[in-house]
Parts: structure tokens; sequence; C-alpha cells
């Protein structure tokens, strides 16, 4: 056993020697093999940009022909879509951009408050123990394929949409609309009554509530009533396809949102805490304005993700190139492009070089476009938030990212060693 | 030291790994050039999405029996005839018979095409089991899908909305669908799309308010078939021609295949029992009298 762990230890010591009093045609060997190594490596890295650069330049080169044979106008103010129609082809897409516009803005109305909701309960409202399991669970959410999803909205809610749509929808406002009224009545007397002499403030604040709450019922009332009316008749409609793609925007936004919740800080909480604010004033005025653009990449994040969303649309919004009557129907069949590109490209082989074929591109390129936008907007948000932290932490981030230097003479000095 | 030491070392495995990549890389794309190479015989089909399913059936069943290596693709009729017209092909499969100019290019270029019936493609509407409808005629289907008839009500049914579904456009089904009974008009912007029969079949399942159109296998199961024109959809009546909205499918060839040929052997597997179960079980008619 001794012997075995002598020897070894002579053998590292002779290697280690060995490298010491290296030769110097040794030295420069291993300096060119280093070289070749991260240029391979460089190559590896800049091969995903490159892949980006590729997409752009294809789906461009295939867009322009349509703009070139057609023009812009039909594409971007007809709603006539029949691309298919042999003898008298329309390419109206503007029924189709109004209908991702109506299905994204559905997903983010379901998803937004709901997911910052849940961030600001799981950072600052439940306790640790809680939220280790909360969070993952949540994120579970993002990890199941959308074909699922899509299945799922076929399959359940369409029906049950179709049988029990109006009561649904009744219970789901008061689902909703019930705590979320509660919580607002509760914050709404808190910061209306705050300011008034001690003596005048609890009574006002009861009263305040007990208005707002009548209020609040009746209006939820009236308004489950009007909905538990409505009888939907195909399940298949914006509404679901909204609701869906929600859900699966919601892990997105929850996670992101939640990460920029907590990395605003203790010393933010404590310091609000200390100056004798409760915890709603510290969540409304302090940690949520603080995390506010973290809070707003995570909505662009999600919005992204209900926009390039293809397999839920295609199987739960119904795909009829119509704008809906009247133009706020979510319980109308709309159609979306990805869903579109998805649908019309069946027999692209048959149709290429034709206008049907181009079209489809055309139509990526306003895909790629609005995302590509989205993708810089919230980066830049995201950036903002980071240099805002370190700004009011005082630790701004001496790293090498921050400190001015060429794009180049980085990846130069990075190749050199 | 030690750092640039252990990033040496590193690299030495990048390099090691990348290099044994590359390897496997070259090594697998000889032995697939080896594999294609193997078989005795090759037949090459192309053309129409509605043929596709049922030659990519028959190809696979094909290929286990003789090991003759078949390849399909789809492309679209106008394809089909245009790669046989130009050699590439053996078989064109078409949803539709050839044009004058097609047939005409053909002979100029000593091809001789020969149409094989190899299956009839039955288009059947279908609503929800609860619906009192029983039939309709193609007018009153025509004016459904061009937005002219809204409610049900209008055509002696229950006062609700008609939920239409279509396939996608670019499906077989559609195109007889548009050929047969839309006669080219333009479909109602109201009408959801959906991109398989099995799908159009679940939606219909479960609205009662629907109608849909599917190939004749997909009617069954919580579906209501209706008559057109007074015919019930069934294999008998559309292999003999009376449901209207049916066409039939061909597999068209350069001349009469060299009898006894595996092209031969191909093109006739439609007659042998395994070849109807493949046809039906794609959703398609096979061609028999049906006494």
């Amino acid at each position: 056993m001794t012997a075995f762990g002598q020897t070894s230890g002579k053998i590292s010591i002779r290697r280690q020697g060995g490298s010491l009093v290296l030769g110097q045609r040794a030295d420069r060997l291993r300096h060119a093999v280093a070289l070749l190594g991260r240029l391979i490596l460089l190559a590896i890295a800049s091969s995903s940009a490159l892949a980006v650069l590729f997409i752009f330049y294809f789906i461009i080169r295939d867009a322009i022909p349509f703009f070139h044979d057609n023009g812009l106008r039909e594409f971007f103010t007809s709603t006539h879509w029949y691309p298919s129609n042999a003898a008298a082809p329309e390419f109206g897409a503007l029924a189709i951009f109004y209908g991702t516009g109506m299905v994204t803005v559905g997903a983010i109305v379901v998803a937004v408050p709901l997911g910052v909701a849940a961030a600001v309960c799981l950072s600052d409202v439940l306790p640790f123990s809680v939220r280790q399991w909360v969070k993952p669970t949540v994120e579970i959410l993002a990890a199941i394929p959308s074909v699922v999803y899509g299945f799922f909205a076929l399959v359940v809610f369409a029906p049950l949409l179709q049988d029990k749509g109006g009561q649904a929808l009744s219970v789901a406002t008061w689902l909703l609309f019930g705590p979320l009224a509660a919580l607002a009545i509760l914050v709404v007397a808190d910061v209306s009554c705050g300011r008034l002499r001690e003596r005048f403030r609890n009574p006002a604040r009861a009263a305040v509530m007990i208005l707002l709450t009548l209020a609040a019922l009746a209006g939820l009332w009236k308004l489950s009533a009007a909905l538990a009316a409505i009888h939907i008749s195909s399940g298949t409609n914006a509404l679901n396809a909204s609701i869906i793609l929600g859900v699966m925007a919601l892990p997105t936004i929850v996670s992101v949102s939640e990460d920029a919740l907590t990395a605003a800080g203790r010393e933010l909480r404590e310091g609000s805490y200390a100056l004798g604010a409760t915890r709603a004033e510290t969540i409304l005025s302090v940690i949520i304005p603080a995390a506010s653009s973290g809070i707003m990449a995570a909505v662009i994040l999600g919005i992204m993700r209900a926009i390039g969303e293809t397999m839920v649309v295609l199987m739960a919004s119904g795909n009829a190139a119509q704008i809906p009557q009247p133009w706020y129907n979510f319980l109308s069949p709309v159609r979306t492009m990805t869903a579109t590109i998805v649908s019309d490209m069946g027999e692209a082989d048959q149709t290429t070089g034709s206008s049907r074929y181009h079209v489809l591109f055309a139509m990526a390129l306003c895909l790629l476009v609005v995302s590509f936008l989205a993708n810089l907007a919230s980066e830049w948000v995201v950036r903002r938030t980071v240099a805002k932290i370190s700004a009011v932490r005082g630790t701004g981030g001496g790293d090498a990212a921050s400190r001015p230097q060429g794009f180049m003479r980085r990846v130069w000095s990075w190749i050199g060693g | 030291m030690s750092t640039s030491k252990r990033s040496n070392r590193f690299l030495g495995w990048t390099l090691a790994l990348v290099a044994t990549v590359a390897a496997a890389l070259v090594v697998s794309s000889v032995s697939v050039a080896e594999e294609t190479k193997a078989p005795a015989g090759k037949i090459v089909c192309d053309g129409s999405t509605t043929v596709g399913p049922i030659a990519k059936a028959f190809a696979d069943y094909f290929m286990k029996q003789t090991g003759v290596n078949v390849t399909v693709g789809e492309s679209g009729s106008g394809n089909g005839a245009k790669s046989l017209i130009n050699g590439t092909c053996d078989i064109g499969n078409m949803s539709r018979f050839m044009k004058e100019t097609e047939f005409k290019a053909a002979v100029e270029k000593g091809v001789m095409p020969v149409a094989t019936v190899i299956a009839m493609d039955g288009v059947c509407l279908i609503v929800h089991p609860s619906n009192p409808i029983k039939a309709l005629t193609t007018d009153q289907v025509k004016g459904i899908y061009t937005g002219k008839i809204k409610k049900w009500s209008e055509i002696g049914g229950p006062d609700a909305d008609i939920v239409i579904i279509s396939r996608d456009t670019n499906s077989g089904t559609y195109e007889t669908f548009a050929e047969k009974v839309l006669k080219e008009e333009k479909i109602a912007s109201g009408v959801e799309y959906v991109t398989s029969n099995g799908a159009i079949r679940a939606r219909v399942q479960n609205t009662p308010a629907a109608v849909g159109y599917v190939g004749l296998a997909f009617t069954t199961d919580g579906v209501k078939a209706l008559e057109i024109n007074g015919v019930m959809p069934t294999k008998r009546t559309i292999a003999t021609g009376k449901y209207p909205v049916a066409r039939p499918l061909f597999m068209f060839t350069n001349g009469y295949p060299k009898l006894g040929s595996p092209l031969h052997e191909f093109v006739t597997l439609y007659l042998t029992k395994k070849g109807q179960d493949i046809i039906d079980s794609v959703g398609f008619v096979p061609v028999t009298n049906y006494e």
C-alpha cells in the first residue's frame, strides 16, 4: 500500500519536472495545438450565430419574389386568403395577422396577471420550503410537449367549452376576478385611507371596503350572468387558443419574473420594512418597481412563446382566416401565421417557385421580424435591469463585459490566449 | 502555469473528440453508401399526395416481400406527370387523369402513358349523431361551405349555427371536395381548417352543430355519414360511381409494365387481398365489383 503510494508520487513528480524543462520545439508545438483547438472551438461557437444569419438570408431570399410579383398592398390590407385557388389566387393576410395578434393578446391577458402574481407569491409571500416545491412544479409546465397541449385543447377543452361554455366562463370569472377584486379592494382601501388622521382611518377604511365590495359583487354578478347565457357553438376558437397559450407561457413568465423579483435583493426589502412599510406596501411600491424591467422582459419572452407557438394554435384556434364579427369576439375561430405556414406548406414541392410557395416565406419573414424585435427588446430590458441593480447596490460589474473594448479585439485576444 | 497546462490537456481532449466524431461520420457515410447499393431492382414513384399514402404503404410491404427498393415522392399530380414524361420516375401517381397537353408532351418524348386505377377516393359528409339531418344535396353542401347557408334550420335542421369544418387546402381530400362539390368556388372565410381526417372526426364527434368531410374509413365511431343526392356512401356506391363525391386514383406507367417484372408486380398489388387491405387501412376504397 505504502509502496504503491510512493511510486505514484514519484511518477507525478517526474511528469511535472518534464513539463518544466520543455524544449523550445515542444513548447512551440504545444502552442500551435492550443491555437488550433481555440480556432475549432471558435468555429463551433460561431456556427450557431451563422445559422441565424443563414435563416434570415434564406427566408428573405424566398420572400422577395412574392413581394416582387404581388406587391405589398394585397398582402397587408386584404382579408381574402385563397392561395390554393388555381384560377384566381388571393393572398390577403390581414385576417391572419389579426388572428395572431388576437390570440397573443388573449394569452397575455391570461398569463401576465396570473404569472406575475404567482412570481410575487413565490418570491415574497410563500415560505421557502413551499417555494422549493412550487417553482419546479410550475416549470414542469414548460416541459410538456406542445402537441399534448394541443390534444388537450382539441379533445377536452373544446367540447367543454361547447357543452358548458357559458357556465365555465362565469365560474372562471368568479375564480379569477373574485380574489383579484378582494386584493384590489384591500389595497385601494389601505392606500386611500392611509393619509387620513389616525382617528378616522379605521372607520373610513371599513366604509370604503364595504362600498367597494358591494360594487364588485354587483359587477361580478352581472358579468357572470351575462357570460352564463352565452352558447359557444364551436369550441376551437380564439378563446381556447388564448387560454392554452397563456398556460404555456406561464412557466416562462413566472420563472423569469421570480428571478427578477428575487434579484431585487434583501437590502431593498429590509430597508423598506425598516421605514415602517407593510409587506403589501413593500411589494407594490418597492419590489415590483425595482424588478419592473425584469418583469417586462419576462412578459416579452412569454409573448414570444405565444406568437411562435404552432401546434397548439393549429389544433385549438379553428384556423378560419377571418376577422371575427364583432372584432373582439373571442368565441369565433381565427387563424394565425404559424398555423398558416405549417398547414399550407404540405405540398411545397409541388408549388415551388409559385406565389403560393413564396407567400409563406413572406409570412415567415414577418414572423421572424416580430420575434427578432421582441427578442432585442427583452435583451435590452434585461441589460438595463442588471445595470440598474448593480448601480443601486454600488457593485458596478468589474468584469470584462463592461469594459469598453472592440468585439473583434476581444475575440482576437481570446484566441491568442 | 498549471491552468495553461490544464487548458492544454482540455484542448487535447477536445481535439480527440472532434477527430472521433469526424471519423464516425466518415465511416457511417461509407456504410450508408454501401447499403443503398445492395438491392437488386429499384422502382421510383412520384406524384399525388393523395395516392402517396397508398404507394408508401405498398412500398413498405413490397420492399419486405421482394427486396426491391421503392421510393415514393409526394409532389402533386402535376409533378407526377412531369416526372413520368421526363423519365425520372417509373410510376406517376395521379389523383386525376392526365391532361391533353401532358399526353401530347409524353407521346412526343416517346412515353406512352398507361393508367391503372388502383383505388377509389370517396369523400363523405359527416355530422354529429344527434343531428336530425340525414341527407343533403351537393348544392346544399356547396351552399354551406361557400357561406350561403349559415344555420341548420335553413335546411330542415335545428336552430343552430353550422360549424363548418374542412381539411387543409393541401390535402387530396380537399382537392376532391373542391372539384366535385365546390366546383372551384371559394370556400367561406369562417370555415375551420383541420389537418387530418382523424381530427375532423374528433371535432364532429363532440360538436353537435358541426359538419365535416372525411374519407370513407373515417365515417364510423360517433359520427353520422350523410346521404348525398340520395346515395349513401359505401364501398359499393363509391366503387361503382353512384356516390357523387368520388374519384379514381391512378398509377401511370410508360406503356404497360413488362409482365412478371417487379414494376408489374407493384402496379398490380392492388388486386391482391393484402393490397386491398392496405388500401382499406389508409382510408380509400379498393376497386372490385362488390357483388
